[in-house]
């Protein structure tokens, strides 16, 4: 219990808990601008991080980190907006459900060629010297990557509102997330401002997918389907489409989980640390369906 | 009254190519042990038999899900939550006290001191004609109460999250899956869900197999067993969809505020869809421990909520026969007929690219995604296989031949 | 008034935000009778309706069916303060009745749509076979096992002669959306009559109809009217219809009443005329 309340161990469990939740609000914003735009729970994103992780493993043993990186931004951006074009253009009339079925399949056409290709082995993220480093904070030590998360999270954060809300694309996008009916009838291309939303998504994805991947131990193919899933409730409980929302909720969600996960282990509660994230889940969808920034929508009768 | 003798001989039919198909299954399942020298496909451990009890299972499992997505327009994704509980409530229920020690060892024993198994031998013996219904009764009870508790959490989720709209309820569903699959896990329950360990020695399909004194499997029932039970639940939901209540659920599919409108309480509808469907997913999970032997948590992932899912879209959601002809077509596929794809092929000295392990799912993904987005509406769409059906795709096909035929006159 | 009144209004109000859709709305539809609802578009008839039909809770007032209180609401929480309309005081202290849509119908008022909402993958057998589900007397294990056929017998039997009854036993095994738009509002009120109502709201019956059939309509109405023993209150746009099948009239502009009258009254009422063909500059 004294181990517990050490002023070193609750600064660890903090800061890892917040660097852990700035990784899932890069995921969480991909998550709510689709949301936003379509009305469609992209499940593939997870996955799209998930090979981000991948590429960026292979990728890196050819060539340097410096150029390797961009590469595989490149590369992710490239996925996010074929996935776009050549699953969920075709269904753009189709019903809701058979978009989320659409989604599903490319999570599972993802999520099986990546077990081909790295023959269902785990592999292991390179070393970013810049990111791996250990240092010392209020007598914890922890790795520069959870000291850069939070910080680069808020610059891209900044970024992205500055787009939204100052550029013309910005605005398109507001105005197909208030009502897509009337923004195409107005002349707003459609397609165009999808195709930026997966292609911010999948950019922000592959930040995400280098902070997290070197702080976690292995990428399986199944790697991004909990984080995804993570992301995703982090969206809802902010307000599905409302950014600052899904920022909010992803911290929220990751420093729970790591208090969580810090818990004595005779407790034997660490296994709900997944659980706890859709408990919260179910709670608010029970008590605020809209998030916490979320618009309400009537159905008109 | 024309009609009513017309939909009596459809019943009739129905139950006539039930029993004959039922027959066909115990004939092909013991031919080999009756004329020596068939063919290794009909060797009881040939993939042949795992195709047919695993798609047995997997179409209740997929018939229940229809029920909900393709019949009452329900997009829930907790299958494998339902299925998770059926399997354990199952093992846990049947596993025979003397094997508990054993299976428990970690725990140093079971938290139930009581096994169906154990209950019905004391009333019934445990040799001869005696322990074989005994037997059929701590299974049959087993999988009964696996069915009521699925349905029973169902009810208490269904009440906050049934009043969700479509994709929330999907991810809500798929969240309380996921939570149940945590909580089975969990180290405290250990003495009664044995933790991440699995649970076994329960009896199994294989266990249905009629044996001599000297343990020599005279009959095979192994397979016939899963699709007994399995045929009647589906027929038991075939029912309910064309009953009053059935009608009421595809009318809050088509039109929720209608629905209302004329009377149909949603919630109390949805509820039941919820609860039915959840009900035989819970009956499936235990079919599905049985098929697979053991339960353990860690096999009820979304991954398999998914894969239930695109064999409804594959045999066309909202059609029951359509659900059972994917789910054998899925199953034969990933089990069977695509396996070659996962081996390392040399014709002479020239290997086959692309051919080692794992390539099968992938090219089974990319057929399924070209189902999904340019065959929407899976093979079946909203129809059913009926005779008349059969018949016209007959007659479609016979001018095919002649004039095939005719050609090579010509 | 020793006439027995069907549905009662009561200061029904209904704000969405900062918007009155429906203000201080009362009215009375007595037993029998054809009592119409009109108003120029956006003027909150289809409102008052949902409000009726328990789609909306009004945000107060009280509506009183066949005598009793079926829906009494008052504003509460952050409307509270917002609340622009009158009368909150009147039912501050009464209990809040919100019934859900079904438990309306249930009681005995059925409704048909503005935009028709008929079932589309179901024929039009199927269509009033659903209706008739509410009043069965069965529960899902008698349905399923069929251990209660005669049940089911009468229910199909029943819907047959509805059919018969409105002319569609024709159409019985077609897909109720491939229907002519005419017969599909017709399918529309056969549906709401198998659920056995004492009230009938129409909602717009004669709209996209030409003058001929609009007719037949009215005719119709006044025809289900007697065979069914019902109450009707329509909406309606069509002039010609309300003021010949009417026997009362209720004017509505932005949510508040304007007039009431018999036909005759309301055709000549000022304000109505202004309503509806606008108020010129120089008056």
């Amino acid at each position: 219990m004294e181990q517990l309340l050490s002023t070193e161990y609750i600064v660890s469990i903090l800061l890892s808990g917040i660097s852990l939740g700035g990784q899932l609000a890069l995921i969480a914003i991909g998550y709510t601008m689709v949301y936003g735009i379509l009305r469609l729970i992209n499940f593939a994103h997870g996955d799209v991080f998930m090979v981000a992780g991948l590429l960026g493993i292979y990728i890196s043993a050819a060539l340097p980190m410096y150029i390797a990186i961009p590469i595989v931004i490149a590369l992710t951006i490239g996925l996010g907006f074929f996935i776009e074009r050549a699953a969920y253009k075709p269904l753009r009339s189709a019903p809701r459900m058979s978009v989320m079925i659409s989604a599903i399949g490319v999570s599972y056409l993802l999520q099986n060629t990546a077990t081909y290709v790295t023959g269902g082995q785990p592999m292991t993220y390179p070393a970013i010297n810049a990111l791996t480093k250990t240092i010392n904070i209020c007598g914890a030590s922890t790795k520069l990557v959870v000291i850069i998360t939070p910080v680069l999270v808020l610059v891209l954060i900044a970024l992205l509102t500055t787009l939204i809300n100052h550029t013309k694309i910005g605005m398109a996008m507001r105005a197909v997330s208030k009502d897509f009916e009337t923004s195409r009838l107005m002349g707003i291309k459609i397609n165009n401002v999808i195709s930026m939303t997966f292609v911010i998504g999948s950019a922000l994805a592959v930040v995400g997918s280098i902070l997290y991947f070197t702080t976690y131990p292995a990428i399986t193919p199944t790697a991004g389907a909990m984080p995804g899933l993570k992301s995703f409730v982090a969206a809802v409980f902010g307000g599905i489409g409302s950014i600052p929302g899904a920022v909010i909720g992803a911290f929220l969600i990751g420093i729970c989980e790591t208090i969580i996960k810090g818990l004595p282990s005779s407790w034997n509660v660490s296994v709900f640390s997944d659980a706890f994230t859709f408990a919260l889940l179910i709670v608010i969808l029970t008590c605020k369906p809209t998030g916490l920034f979320g618009e309400k929508a009537t159905d008109k009768v | 009254m024309l009609q009513k003798n017309e939909k009596r001989a459809g019943t009739l039919r129905a139950m006539l190519a039930i029993m004959v198909l039922l027959l066909f299954v115990i004939v092909l399942e013991n031919i080999s042990s009756w004329i020596p020298g068939m063919p290794a496909i009909f060797s009881p451990t040939s993939q042949l038999f795992t195709v047919l009890k695993k798609g047995a299972v997997y179409s209740l499992v997929a018939v229940s899900m229809n029920l909900l997505n393709g019949f009452t327009g329900l997009f829930s994704l907790g299958q494998a939550g339902f299925m998770l509980l059926g399997a354990y409530t199952y093992a846990i229920l049947t596993v025979p006290m003397a094997a508990k020690d054993q299976v428990y060892y970690l725990y140093g024993g079971s938290a139930v001191k009581f096994s169906l198994v154990d209950a019905f031998q004391s009333l019934f013996g445990t040799a001869g004609f005696g322990g074989a219904v005994s037997m059929i009764c701590a299974v049959l009870v087993g999988i009964v109460c696996a069915g009521l508790v699925a349905a029973l959490f169902a009810a208490l989720i269904g009440t906050p999250v049934l009043r969700l709209k479509s994709d929330y309820l999907a991810i809500a569903t798929l969240g309380f899956a996921e939570i149940l699959r945590a909580i089975f896990q969990w180290q405290t329950l250990g003495p009664i869900t044995n933790g991440a360990n699995m649970l076994k020695s329960f009896p199994t399909f294989a266990d249905f197999n009629i044996k001599n004194a000297a343990g020599q499997v005279v009959l095979r029932l192994s397979t016939f067993v899963p699709f007994l039970l399995s045929i009647l639940c589906i027929t038991v939901i075939v029912l309910l969809i064309h009953s009053s209540y059935g009608r009421a659920f595809k009318a809050i599919r088509d039109d929720e505020v209608a629905a209302e409108a004329m009377g149909i309480s949603l919630f109390k509808h949805k509820m039941l869809s919820f609860v039915i469907s959840s009900f035989f997913s819970g009956v499936g999970g235990a079919l599905f421990a049985m098929y697979v032997s053991n339960a353990q948590a860690k096999a009820f992932t979304s991954t398999m909520t998914y894969e239930i899912l695109l064999i409804v879209v594959i045999g066309g959601i909202g059609s029951i026969s359509g659900s059972v002809i994917g789910t054998f077509l899925y199953v034969a596929c990933s089990e069977w007929w695509l396996r070659f794809l996962d081996a390392e092929t040399y014709i002479g000295s020239f290997k086959v690219p692309l051919l080692r392990s794992g390539f099968r799912m992938v090219v089974f993904s990319v057929v399924i995604m070209i189902i999904v987005l340019f065959f929407s509406q899976g093979i079946m769409g909203e129809k059913e296989l009926t005779w008349a059906g059969i018949g016209g795709l007959l007659k479609k096909l016979k001018p095919k031949k002649k004039a095939a035929s005719a050609g090579k006159e010509g | 008034m020793d006439e027995k009144m069907v549905l009662r209004m009561e200061h029904v109000t209904m704000q969405f935000g900062g918007v009155v859709a429906v203000n201080d709305l009362s009215l009375d539809v007595p037993e029998g009778k054809i009592v119409a609802l009109i108003g120029p578009n956006g003027a909150g008839k289809t409102t008052a309706f949902n409000c009726i039909t328990g789609v909306y809770q009004p945000t107060n007032g009280r509506v009183e069916f066949m005598g009793k209180t079926m829906i009494c609401s008052h504003p509460t929480g952050k409307m509270k303060k917002n609340y622009l309309g009158k009368d909150a005081e009147t039912y501050a202290n009464q209990k809040i009745v919100d019934p859900a849509p079904d438990h309306v119908v249930e009681l005995g008022i059925a409704r048909t749509f503005q935009n028709i909402r008929l079932w589309k993958s179901m024929t039009v057998f199927e269509n009033v076979l659903v209706a008739k589900h509410m009043r069965a007397k069965q529960n899902v294990f008698s349905a399923t096992f069929r251990t209660n056929a005669k049940e089911e017998a009468r229910m199909r039997e029943e819907t047959m002669e509805l059919l018969k009854e409105q002319g569609l036993d024709q159409y019985c095994d077609e897909i109720a959306t491939s229907l002519p738009y005419g017969l599909q509002r017709r399918l529309e009120i056969a549906r709401a009559l198998a659920t056995e109502p004492k009230l009938l709201l129409l909602d717009e019956p004669a709209a996209g109809m030409n003058p001929q059939e609009t007719l037949e309509l009215a005719q119709y109405i006044q025809e289900i009217r007697d065979t069914h023993h019902l109450t009707v209150f329509l909406i309606e746009h069509h002039m010609d219809l309300v003021m010949k099948i009417s026997d009362y009239i209720y004017v509505i502009d932005f949510g508040s009443e304007i007039a009431r009258g018999v036909p005759k009254e309301v055709q000549h009422n000022k304000r109505v005329i202004e309503a509806y063909l606008g108020v010129a500059e120089d008056e």
